[in-house]
């Protein structure tokens, strides 16, 4: 047990002084995984900036319903209990005909002529229900629901999302689904191709020492006594790469919010990019961590793999 | 304490063996010098006997270990019960002298305080005290050689083998080597040594095997240089 004791103490000595002195090569390495590492960090941020503004988006939509006047409230609060049961609706708000009035007066504030019209006439608004998709993909399922005739039957006018709007509805729903789905195809593809090049540099860097590995073989060391110091080295790398990762891209928003004073770039909104990654700093940084340590620790196993081998052939 | 019985090795069916059923049988404490040429098939035998190499047929039992038997996770133990001197050194160039010679010693699981106390021991028969933290790039191939050969004795081994170590040496420093190696022999090390020094050979008055083409070719004790 001691004697274990005291070989887990030697790798891990072992494996950081040796990354003090392969100083160099422990740079390259490291610049690369930095460079990746971020990459990949910052398609993340992207991604879920990207979601937000779907979020956005889809909370601004929602499906008008006028119902007549005559409907009575024993029917209407049904309605709104059918509409709640529904699986793609998150929220169901009832206007009265009063309501409504109200709403409508508030939203025309400014246009005096339009509210001394409306005070003429008996309250011409009807009593509206409206509903909130669980996503855009779910207005389909509300439409269906609306356009059954018992309901259709309740109603004043066509629902707010037919005609024009429908067509814009159905526009972003479409443009959202490929942004969302772009989005995450992005960090598979960051993150697979820097788990390639990281792997590669690690095997590099254990092949520019595999000399080593062979004297250590060739004095009796077991595996693990040759390996874990490497295994320990590329720990170092992965965590050193995630946190000098997560400083850049705390430097990239620091610069971008008080040089550049932007908020956002094109379709990406910089001020909620920040907010995520201040509000999951802590969930990024394991993030990074959790994916530097992995990636460095099964990159060196594999790659000494090769030359710890024994020769098994008789040939 | 080493016993190789018919044992040949082909690396290329067109070349024919390298070594061709060579029987060759060390007492514990014996002091064996292998001669013969390049390409004589020293190399592969001392690589046979390291486990480097699996012999294409024929038997070997070193110490007790039949290499038949022989488990892959076993080789490590097998290899820490030999003490090698390689002809090109193999010293690992990112350690130092005395990290080099320590290493040998923390794979077995030796103390620090015990290495702390063994490894100058050991540098200063090799005449490498006060060298200890030098880089192996620092040193002359003499000193390398020494330190090779500090790490190879540092465990005590029961067996002791060596290849060329004294190729890079001047003639006083040689016999240094030598001296070492025989001082060893006398606390009970059997020592296998591979040499072309002529003069080495004829001055230690050892049991000389000869090779010629893979095969032994002459077999005698207390013998003189003679191919």
């Amino acid at each position: 047990m001691k004697r274990r004791l005291i070989t887990f103490g030697r790798i891990i000595r072992t494996g950081m002084v040796n990354f003090v002195r392969n100083m160099w090569l422990a740079i390259a390495a490291m610049a690369i995984m930095i460079v990746t590492l971020t990459i990949i960090l910052f398609s993340l941020i992207v991604n879920a900036t990207f979601a937000n503004t779907v979020a956005q988006i889809t909370n601004k939509i929602d499906v008008s319903v006028y119902l007549k006047d005559s409907v009575t409230s024993d029917d209407t609060q049904k309605l709104i209990k059918d509409l709640k049961a529904l699986p793609s609706v998150t929220q169901v708000t009832y206007l009265s005909k009063e309501q409504a009035l109200k709403a409508y007066q508030q939203q025309n504030a400014g246009n005096l002529a339009l509210l001394q019209a409306i005070n003429e006439t008996d309250n011409p608004l009807p009593a509206t229900i409206r509903i909130k998709p669980v996503s855009l993909n779910d207005i389909d399922q509300i439409r269906i629901f609306i356009d059954k005739p018992n309901v259709k039957d309740m109603q004043s006018d066509p629902a707010s999302d037919s005609g024009d709007r429908r067509a814009a509805i159905d526009k972003i729903t479409h443009a959202t689904n490929i942004l969302q789905r772009a989005g995450i195809g992005a960090v598979v593809l960051f993150a697979t191709i820097s788990v390639l090049i990281i792997f590669n540099t690690i095997q590099m860097a254990i092949f520019n020492r595999r000399d080593e590995l062979q004297i250590m073989r060739l004095l009796g060391a077991s595996t693990w006594f040759i390996r874990g110091p490497f295994v320990v080295e590329s720990i170092i790398y992965g965590v050193l790469s995630a946190v000098i990762s997560i400083l850049i891209i705390n430097a990239i928003f620091i610069t971008a919010s008080s040089s550049l004073q932007a908020t956002s770039f094109g379709l990406l909104d910089i001020s909620y990019s920040q907010q995520f990654f201040e509000n999951h700093y802590w969930i990024l940084l394991t993030v990074q961590l959790a994916l530097g340590i992995f990636i460095g620790a099964a990159s060196s196993v594999i790659a000494t793999r090769r030359y710890l081998k024994f020769k098994t052939s008789r040939k | 304490m080493i016993l190789l019985d018919r044992v040949t090795k082909t690396y290329n069916k067109n070349l024919g063996p390298a070594l061709d059923r060579v029987s060759l049988h060390v007492e514990p404490k014996e002091f064996v010098i292998v001669v013969g040429q390049s390409g004589a098939g020293k190399s592969t035998l001392l690589k046979l006997l390291t486990r480097e190499e699996r012999p294409t047929s024929g038997k070997i039992i070193v110490g007790g270990i039949d290499y038949d038997k022989l488990r892959d996770r076993d080789i490590p133990l097998l290899r820490r019960k030999i003490g090698v001197v390689f002809q090109d050194f193999k010293l690992l160039p990112n350690r130092t002298v005395f990290e080099n010679v320590a290493f040998a010693l923390e794979i077995v699981g030796v103390s620090t305080k015990e290495i702390n106390n063994t490894v100058p021991k050991v540098l200063d028969i090799v005449n490498l005290k006060d060298k200890g933290n030098r880089m192996p790039a620092e040193l002359s191939g003499g000193e390398r050689q020494r330190v090779a050969i500090a790490r190879a004795i540092v465990r005590q081994p029961k067996i002791l083998i060596a290849d060329e170590p004294t190729g890079n040496l001047d003639p006083k420093h040689a016999w240094d080597v030598i001296k070492v190696l025989e001082k060893i022999n006398k606390y009970g090390t059997t020592v296998l040594l591979t040499t072309h020094n002529q003069e080495i050979v004829n001055r230690l008055k050892r049991r000389v095997v000869a090779m010629k083409h893979g095969a032994i070719i002459s077999d005698r004790a207390n013998a003189e240089y003679k191919l």
